[in-house]
């Protein structure tokens, strides 16, 4: 079996995000980029099935111009196989991405695809639910845990009232939430092995996918700020004030 | 003009509360609005959901495979019924978020996740990158809009409403790929934390699950829903349905009282919009001061047994 593993490249998750004064966007200048948190999960756990015998090979896929090789190289040093660029100078809106992933599926016919549960820039959670419903096979999102058994997996998955498990036959797509497991750290010798590993690069064009999506983002605005509070002394003042402001 | 269709959440027994807050939402778009409920032996919800004030009808889909809110079967069920309408809506909460992308793939287009503001019927304003910024994302005119609604931007619709219920057998069918074994439910008698007016909050500062007991105590005190910081969670203090922030739920109750949490912006992103957020923190230099609308500088330990005296 085949796990492909989509990465996408976003702006660190440490990083403060500016909002350029003119509304046009963030400030991504000279900012720190890396593989988005929740699709390096996604990866570790590909890369755990593959080690326990129950996969052959692990692709990582991503979509996006030449910058985001650097996090399929990350990738491919976490331990990936191989690495697959869906090259576009677009930023793609999430339906063209799972239409273009649907693509890569089709030629590499993989048993299950793993993606993050969500993208840390623009936070959509999209991608693995429309890539689910297009290919018209099952999706497990949110998955903290997941069983394979031959044919079938069983996921829990983290949902508000609690846990929720379910079974899907494969081929599937499981989008992974952060508890899952804890990835593993890229160390120096995997890097120089993972540049001699295969990176195909497929123009978007190629795949027969439109760039365009149907949505149009039009103004960037910082969040309004909360104004600063007070500080009290002890309990009694605290009681007080959640009185005097009709809270309790 | 618009016409709504919110998909309702349930859990089987009574209406969620993210419904009656994407009517609101679904107020501010402007249109008939409708409900659809899928399930099985959910007259009562549908009826709860007809009661929301300027529902015009809910449609009430009784079948044995809608019972569990499995995607597929939902969404192709929401797709049999979605001809004629403007908007479809569900709540951003675990199941809308599952439910809603798979709807909108099937009708080919895009979906605007967690609307926080109606601009016009077709734009929207949007948090992304946690929340650090907010976008206007706009929908051709006459292209069908598939949202989730951030249902903490949105106080829920009253019960005065008096819309009509049609029950009816499903149109589609199920699903062999997926099967539904069953859910784990974290939570207890207190209220729900995404609901609950009030929550109280405990961190890594509570430090160990036999502390996190006086949590739960002044909670019940305040008839308070209780949430947990990431740290918490991590340390095994709580269940993970207790999380509060990005990567957990974000709330917006009318009091939220942070204990031992150090105000990470990943947790601070979940309480934002909260009305009031009281912090206590035996580090008066903690980040949660910051956004803090009262503060106390002390161990919680101390502070909650004298709050508790002082409840009484």
């Amino acid at each position: 079996m085949k796990i492909l593993v989509g990465i996408k490249r976003v702006v660190d998750y440490n990083v403060r995000i500016r909002v350029l004064s003119d509304g046009s966007g963030v400030d991504t200048d000279g900012v720190k980029m890396s593989v988005n948190p929740f699709d390096e999960i996604a990866l570790e756990e590909a890369l755990r099935i593959r080690d326990a015998g129950n996969a052959e090979e692990v692709i990582v896929v991503s979509a996006g111009g030449d910058e985001c090789q650097q996090q399929l190289r990350t990738g491919l040093a976490m331990g990936a196989d191989r690495a697959i660029q869906i090259q576009t100078s677009a930023d793609l809106q999430p339906l063209s991405t799972a239409r273009a992933f649907l693509k890569i599926i089709e030629r590499e016919d993989p048993g299950l695809v793993l993606l993050g549960k969500q993208a840390i820039d623009d936070d959509n959670s999209q991608t693995a639910q429309m890539l689910a419903a297009l290919w018209d096979r099952p999706q497990a999102t949110f998955a903290s845990k997941l069983e394979l058994d031959g044919q079938s997996a069983t996921v829990t998955r983290e949902v508000d009232a609690g846990l929720e498990t379910i079974e899907v036959d494969l081929p599937a797509v499981i989008s992974v939430d952060l508890r899952l497991n804890e990835p593993r750290f890229v160390k120096l010798p995997d890097i120089m092995k993972a540049k001699r590993k295969p990176l195909d690069v497929i123009p978007l064009e190629e795949l027969g996918v439109a760039a365009e999506g149907n949505l149009e983002v039009g103004h960037y605005a910082p969040p309004p700020q909360r104004e600063k509070g007070i500080m009290v002394e002890d309990a009694a003042q605290l009681v007080e004030e959640l009185k005097n402001r009709g809270l309790i | 003009m618009s016409r709504i269709l919110i998909i309702a959440e349930h859990d089987g027994q009574s209406l969620n509360v993210s419904t009656a807050k994407c009517v609101t939402c679904a107020q501010a778009i402007g249109g008939d609005i409708d409900i659809a409920v899928f399930g099985k032996g959910i007259e009562a919800i549908a009826a709860e959901a007809a009661a929301l004030e300027s529902v015009a009808s809910v449609i009430a889909v009784d079948a044995e495979h809608l019972a569990a809110p499995l995607a597929a079967n939902w969404a192709a069920e929401a797709l049999a019924l979605a001809d004629g309408y403007s908007h479809l809506l569900g709540p951003s909460t675990t199941q809308g978020k599952d439910l809603m992308p798979r709807i909108a793939a099937l009708l080919g287009v895009n979906q605007i996740s967690d609307i926080m503001a109606v601009n016009t019927a077709n734009s929207f304003k949007r948090p992304i990158y946690a929340g650090n910024a907010i976008i206007d994302v706009e929908v051709p005119n006459g292209a069908v809009v598939v949202a989730t609604v951030r249902i903490a931007s949105w106080s829920a619709a009253a019960s005065s409403g008096s819309g009509s219920v049609d029950v009816r057998a499903a149109d589609s069918e199920a699903v062999a790929h997926t099967r539904y074994i069953g859910l784990k439910s974290g939570g207890g008698e207190r209220p729900d934390l995404q609901s609950a007016q009030r929550v109280v909050a405990g961190g890594r500062g509570v430090g160990s699950e036999e502390n996190f007991k006086i949590i739960y105590s002044l909670a019940d005190k305040l008839g308070a829903g209780v949430g947990a910081s990431r740290a918490a969670v991590d340390a095994g203090y709580v269940p993970n349905d207790m999380q509060v922030g990005q990567t957990g739920k974000i709330i917006a109750p009318d009091l939220y009282m942070a204990f031992g949490i150090s105000g990470a912006i990943q947790h601070v992103t979940g309480i934002k919009d909260a009305g009031t957020i009281v912090a206590v923190n035996k580090d008066s230099e903690a980040p949660i001061f910051e956004i803090a609308d009262i503060g106390l500088a002390g161990d919680l330990f101390t502070v909650i047994p004298e709050l508790e005296k002082l409840l009484a």
